[in-house]
C-alpha cells in the first residue's frame, strides 16, 4: 500500500505538539524540508534529539517550537557557534531551553538501545568527564562478568523520526549511500517514521540492490517525494553541501531579528520545498553533484 | 619576518607526530591539514578516519566539515557511526586522535562545553561531540590550541574530555588508556611529565621568548632541560599546505601570521 503523501500531510498526521522528535543525518541528508514544515505548522513544546542540532534545530529553536534539546555537539560545523541555541541557553529567548547533553558515542548508544528495546547500553567512555555530574542519566554500573565499572546511557524512544534519503519505494523501503550517520538506529527506536526522498522508485529497483536498504518499509509511516529536501546539507550523488550558506547563517542568525526575517522569507514565505527550490534555482544547479558510478555487483546464485 | 605563518608551522609540527601506518581520527582545521600533510610527505600508509563514518579517506578538496562528501568518494569504507565508536574507537583501533577546545589545563584536560557555571554559562560552547570518547579511548591524543592565560588556565571550567585529571596516576586509576601526548600552541610545543603528568614546554617556536610564553600561560610553567626551537616548516611543506591543501586560505589565512 502506498504511503506516499505531501510533507504537509505527513507532518500534520505524524508530528504532534509535545512530541519527542528526531530529524537525524550527520552533516549528510539532514531533513531540512521536514524541519521547515514543522515550523510552518507551528508545532509547540517539542523535545528535539540529534547529535548535532545544526542549522535545522537552530531554526526550530528560534521559531519557538522547542522546549527541550537532547544533543552532543551544538555548533555550526566548520563555522562557529549556533546563535539561536546560544541565545536560548544564555538568555532564555525566545523561550527557555532545557538541555540534556551527551557525547556523540552516548547519543549513538541511546538510539541503539532504544532500537534494540533495551533500557540502556554500556560504554567504556565517560570516566573523568564532568558530563556525568551535570547529566545524572549517565550512570555507572558494575559489570556482572568482572571487576570493572562501566558507564551506561538510557535507551531513547522518539515519538517520531524523520529521515531523508536518496530513494525509497512507495512502501518506504529506503536506500542510502554515503555517510549513514545514525538514521537506521534512530528510525528503529522510533514509534513513527517519516521518510523523505530525492526519488521514489519502483520496488524492483530496491529489490535489485537489497544491501543498500537501511530502513525497511515495515517501520515507515509516510513517504514524501522531496527533491532538494536536504538543502543546505547534501545528498551524495545528488547535490553538494551548500557551505556558503552555512557560512552566511552565522550573519543571518547573529541577531534574533535577522533570523526571524530569514524564517519569514524562506519558511513561512513559501508553501513547500518545491517553492523554496524554485526561489534558488540557480544555486541548486551550481550544487548539482558530479557523476561517479560504482561497478555493478552480481546478486545471482 | 619568516615566509610562513604560525598556523603553517603548527600544521607542519603536528604532521611530524604522525607515523606511516597510523590510524588517525581526524578533526577539521589544523588537524585535517596536518594529517593530509603527513599523508603526502612521509606517511602514505596513514589511515584517516572521520567520526562521520568515512574510513581510509583520500579527500581531493579541503573538507569544510567532518561530514564533507569528498571524504566518501574514493574512501576504503563508509560505516555507521555506531561502528565508528564501538568497533574502531572503543575496540582500540585508533592510534592518534586530534583535539582542540576553548581551554586546556595544566594536566591536559580539555573544555569545549562551557565558560563559567554550567547552569548559568557566561559562554555556551558546542560541547563534546566525539571529543570525550576520543580523549578516553584513542591510544594517544594530540592537542592544538592558542597560547593565552584564557585558553591555558591552571584548571578548566569544565572537563569535557579527560586528560590526566589531577595529575599523577589519576587517569590510569579510572581505567583509561592513552592520554594527551603533545600540545601544540601558537607559541610552543608541550609534552607531559612521566610522573606528575604536568604539561612541560619542550620547544619554543622561532622568535618566541620564554618570558612571553610564561606571561601567556595560566600556571607556573615548567620547561624541559633541553628546551629546543620548533623546526620551521620546510619549503616543500609550505608548498603543499598552500597549493594543495588549503589553496583558498580557508583555515589558515585568517590566523595569526
Amino acid at each position: 500500500m502506498s504511503k506516499v503523501m505531501t510533507m504537509k500531510d505527513a507532518v500534520a498526521r505524524f508530528v504532534r505538539d509535545g512530541d519527542l522528535v528526531v530529524m537525524e543525518g550527520f552533516t549528510h541528508l539532514i531533513p531540512f524540508a521536514a524541519g521547515h514544515e514543522i515550523i510552518r505548522q507551528r508545532r509547540r513544546d517539542l523535545t528535539l534529539a540529534r547529535l548535532t542540532p545544526d542549522l535545522i534545530y537552530d531554526q526550530l529553536i528560534a521559531a519557538g517550537c522547542v522546549k527541550k534539546l537532547i544533543f552532543s555537539w551544538a555548533g555550526n560545523p566548520g563555522v562557529g557557534p549556533l546563535h539561536a541555541f546560544r541565545r536560548a541557553v544564555e538568555t532564555g529567548a525566545p523561550r527557555p531551553l532545557e538541555i540534556e547533553e551527551y557525547t556523540h558515542f552516548g547519543m549513538v548508544l541511546r538510539f541503539m538501545a532504544g532500537a534494540s528495546n533495551l533500557p540502556f547500553l554500556p560504554t567504556r567512555n565517560y570516566p573523568g568527564t564532568d558530563l556525568t555530574t551535570v547529566n545524572p542519566a549517565i550512570r555507572k554500573v558494575r559489570s556482572p562478568y568482572g571487576e570493572e565499572d562501566l558507564y551506561c546511557v538510557p535507551g531513547l524512544r522518539p515519538d517520531v523520526t524523520v529521515v531523508h534519503a536518496q530513494r525509497a519505494d512507495a512502501d518506504g523501503n529506503t536506500q542510502v549511500w554515503g555517510l549513514y550517520g545514525v538514521q537506521k538506529e534512530a528510525a528503529f527506536a522510533s514509534r513513527r517514521v517519516i521518510v523523505s526522498v530525492e526519488e521514489i522508485v519502483d520496488p524492483a529497483v530496491i529489490r535489485g540492490d537489497p544491501n543498500r536498504t537501511i530502513i525497511p518499509g515495515i517501520i515507515v509511516s509516510a513517504v514524501v517525494h522531496e527533491p532538494f529536501g536536504a538543502h543546505p546539507s547534501f545528498v551524495q550523488g545528488a547535490y553538494d553541501r551548500d557551505n556558503d550558506f552555512y557560512v552566511q547563517w552565522d550573519a543571518i542568525s547573529k541577531d534574533a531579528a535577522g533570523l526571524a526575517a530569514y524564517l519569514e522569507e524562506w519558511v513561512h514565505g513559501v508553501p513547500d520545498r518545491a517553492a523554496y527550490t524554485g526561489k534558488m534555482a540557480a544555486r541548486a544547479r551550481e550544487l548539482q553533484a558530479d557523476t561517479q558510478m560504482c561497478a555493478p555487483v552480481n546478486y545471482g546464485f | 619576518m619568516a615566509d610562513y605563518t604560525t598556523s603553517e608551522l603548527m600544521v607542519a609540527r603536528a604532521a611530524k607526530e604522525l607515523k606511516n601506518g597510523d590510524v588517525v581520527f581526524v578533526g577539521i582545521g589544523v588537524p585535517s591539514l596536518a594529517v593530509n600533510l603527513a599523508y603526502r610527505m612521509h606517511a602514505p600508509g596513514l589511515c584517516m578516519i572521520y567520526e562521520s563514518g568515512a574510513v581510509g579517506c583520500v579527500p581531493t578538496r579541503l573538507p569544510i566539515s567532518i561530514g564533507d562528501p569528498c571524504l566518501v568518494t574514493g574512501s576504503l569504507a563508509v560505516v555507521p557511526m555506531l561502528d565508528v565508536f564501538n568497533l574502531y574507537l572503543q575496540n582500540g583501533k585508533i592510534d592518534v586522535g586530534f583535539l582542540g577546545g576553548a581551554q586546556v589545563d595544566r594536566y591536559g584536560n580539555i573544555n569545549s562545553t562551557v565558560i563559567g557555571d554550567y547552569r548559568a554559562p557566561k559562554v555556551r560552547l558546542p560541547g563534546s561531540g566525539g571529543a570525550c570518547e576520543i580523549a578516553a579511548l584513542a591510544k594517544k591524543v594530540v592537542i592544538t590550541i592558542a597560547n593565552s592565560k584564557r585558553t591555558l588556565p591552571e584548571k578548566v571550567d569544565f572537563v569535557t574530555s579527560p586528560g590526566y585529571l589531577g595529575g599523577g596516576r589519576q587517569r590510569e586509576a579510572l581505567g583509561l588508556r592513552g592520554g594527551p601526548e603533545l600540545v601544540i600552541t601558537d607559541m610552543g610545543v608541550y609534552r607531559f611529565d612521566d610522573d606528575s603528568r604536568e604539561m612541560v614546554l619542550v620547544s619554543l617556536h622561532p622568535g618566541i621568548a620564554l618570558d612571553t610564553v610564561r606571561a601567556n600561560t595560566g600556571w607556573k610553567l615548567k620547561t624541559a632541560k633541553d628546551l629546543a626551537e620548533t623546526p620551521p616548516p620546510t619549503p616543500e611543506e609550505i608548498r603543499i599546505i598552500r597549493d594543495e591543501l588549503d589553496p583558498q586560505g580557508i583555515f589558515l589565512r585568517s590566523r595569526a601570521g
